[in-house]
């Protein structure tokens, strides 16, 4: 149901209100409110009051209904900026509340007269305010959580390097404990290498891994099952001894996996799928070298 | 949690299920989802679909996306009014036997998605409903 | 009706999937290869899915039931091109399509064929149990 006395009046009083908005703003003394310059402050405010009051004309005063979805945008729009700009969540959100002192006031010399319609409206427009005030509360911490996602999607991507060791001869050492959603991660992109190195052979070497749980082996397996749909092999090396009774005891299977204990035994295997060999340069002397040093 | 928008299609054949596909597929795309993401989620599409139309006797699909705060979901809600699935709990775990036999594929297809759901009753029909959020 | 072009190169038979395949469509697929298999004797037959970006179980089936019915008419078979998100959405979908040999692309897939056919040649793509893990 569509609100039109509080509406009404931020119609009327739009200019002033906008003014002792920026003041109380201005007034609260947050320290990075030097970084938005005061033309933007203005059209933020003067934006988001339109908003408010077109949201009230539309739809009443129900913040998750549709009329307001354009509302709900642009908080989460300012309130991006201020988490990008280093603003704390409160600081943020007092950035709405603190429009209600000057809603209030207009309330007030609204209905003097009218006690119990004062307090009905200043009521209204209390819950209204909470309510858009948490909603940016949200949108912050929501702004946040992504700003860390891509972080760690980052330190992911620097922590997950595949190698190319020969040509067709891909190796990826991880490093570190495998969760899923890394191994996730590792594990698309790996994929994708091989298909821009048209990889024959890939090596995950596990030297750098602590522990292995059934997870992780399954994860592994996945890598590996997946990298064979491709028509690309899999070796697994760097498997210690504590790993090998591990993964006997977990009774995960990997007979259909060539295992090595070591990166270089795994290289070994890797040039011989790929026919190809290491030989020995012949020194000046014949005497020198008899037979070139075949691997 | 906001619906965005919602779209109702038929499953009455096989080229249908191939345009449920193409469907879901653009409205991933729209939600942005990653490619790896968007190719789980169409490929569990096409294997409920199939499903409903097979096991089903045909059914509809309701398209739909949402909105939550900043998280965008893809949610599909398949219908039939077939027979119905006697032993939920066998269906789901139904492998894919090498040897050709068809198995039901619903096990798999949760395994590609984020929330799973699946309300079945003999005589009366089957209701699957699979989302994903970014 | 619509048909995938079938593609004959000396003893091999080549496919390249390049449409939204519907169940029809990949059942005569299916049969179309295996008549033709036949009828050529082809040795070898190429599948490269590298445009398919959903697989799912219906055509991984058929993928499977074409590589054992081919092998059955003596011809191996060699699905080439599958893209990462496909490997990665099998994989977690339970199929691991064991018997069916694969390739990064045509080319590799050719070379992969040509040595499969002789019959000295080690095979390097399989699931098969005939390639015991070293130690």
């Amino acid at each position: 149901m569509p609100d039109s006395r509080l509406a009404e009046l931020i119609t009327r009083h739009e200019s002033d209100l906008l003014q002792q908005w920026m003041k109380a703003i201005a007034a609260s003394g947050e320290p990075r409110s030097v970084l938005i310059k005061p033309e933007e402050l203005k059209s933020q405010c003067t934006e988001l009051l339109s908003e408010i009051r077109q949201g009230l004309q539309r739809g009443g005063r129900d913040i998750n209904g549709s009329a307001w979805q354009r509302t709900r945008e642009l908080l989460t729009e300012i309130s991006r900026s201020r988490a990008q700009q280093g603003f704390s969540p409160s600081a943020t959100a007092n950035f709405v509340f603190s429009l209600k002192e000057s809603i209030f006031q207009r309330i007030r010399t609204e209905h003097a007269s009218n006690p119990s319609q004062l307090a009905e409206e200043t009521w209204n427009a209390s819950t209204l305010i909470d309510h858009l005030g948490l909603a940016t509360m949200e949108a912050f911490i929501t702004a946040r959580e992504e700003v860390i996602k891509r972080q760690q999607e980052a330190m992911l991507e620097l922590s997950t390097p595949v190698v190319k060791l020969w040509d067709g001869i891909l190796a990826l050492p991880l490093i570190g404990t495998l969760d899923s959603a890394r191994t996730q991660v590792v594990m698309e992109s790996l994929l994708q290498r091989v298909v821009v190195d048209s990889t024959d052979v890939v090596i995950i070497d596990i030297t750098g891994v602590p522990t292995v749980d059934t997870l992780v082996a399954q994860h592994l397996l996945k890598t590996v099952t997946a990298a064979r749909l491709m028509g690309t092999d899999c070796i697994i090396s760097g498997i210690r001894p504590q790993i090998a009774q591990t993964i006997v005891h977990l009774g995960v299977d990997l007979t259909s996996v060539v295992t090595k204990s070591s990166l270089a035994d795994a290289f070994k295997i890797a040039l011989a799928r790929r026919e190809l060999m290491v030989v020995k340069k012949r020194s000046g002397s014949s005497a020198a070298s008899a037979n070139p040093g075949v691997i | 949690m906001t619906l965005l928008k919602t779209e109702t299609l038929a499953i009455r054949s096989e080229t249908d299920v191939v345009l449920i596909r193409q469907a879901v597929r653009r409205l991933c795309i729209e939600q942005g989802f990653s490619l790896v993401e968007q190719t789980k989620f169409v490929t569990a599409t096409s294997e409920i679909a199939r499903n409903t139309l097979e096991y089903g006797g045909g059914g509809e699909a309701a398209l739909e996306t949402h909105l939550e705060g900043l998280r965008k979901g893809v949610r599909v809600v398949f219908v039939d009014q077939g027979p119905g699935i006697p032993d939920l709990e066998q269906a789901m775990r139904d492998g894919f036997s090498t040897g050709g036999g068809m198995g039901h594929g619903l096990g798999g297809a949760k395994r590609l998605v984020e929330h799973f759901q699946i309300t079945s009753q003999v005589g009366a029909g089957t209701t699957v409903s699979i989302a994903r959020w970014k | 009706m619509e048909r995938i072009p079938i593609l004959q190169m000396g003893e091999f038979l080549i496919v390249s999937i390049q449409v939204d395949m519907h169940d029809r469509l990949a059942l005569t697929l299916q049969d179309d290869l295996t008549t033709r298999i036949s009828v050529t004797n082809a040795k070898g037959v190429l599948i490269d899915i590298s445009a398919l970006e959903i697989v799912d179980s219906f055509i991984g089936r058929m993928l499977a039931n074409i590589s054992s019915m081919a092998l059955i008419l003596d011809a191996q078979t060699v699905v080439t091109g599958m893209q990462p998100a496909v490997a990665i959405t099998l994989v977690e979908l339970g199929l691991s399509l064991p018997g069916i040999k694969t390739a990064l692309n045509v080319e590799r897939g050719m070379t992969l064929l040509r040595q499969a056919m002789s019959s000295a040649a080690p095979t390097l793509h399989t699931d098969d149990a005939d390639d015991p893990p070293e130690d």
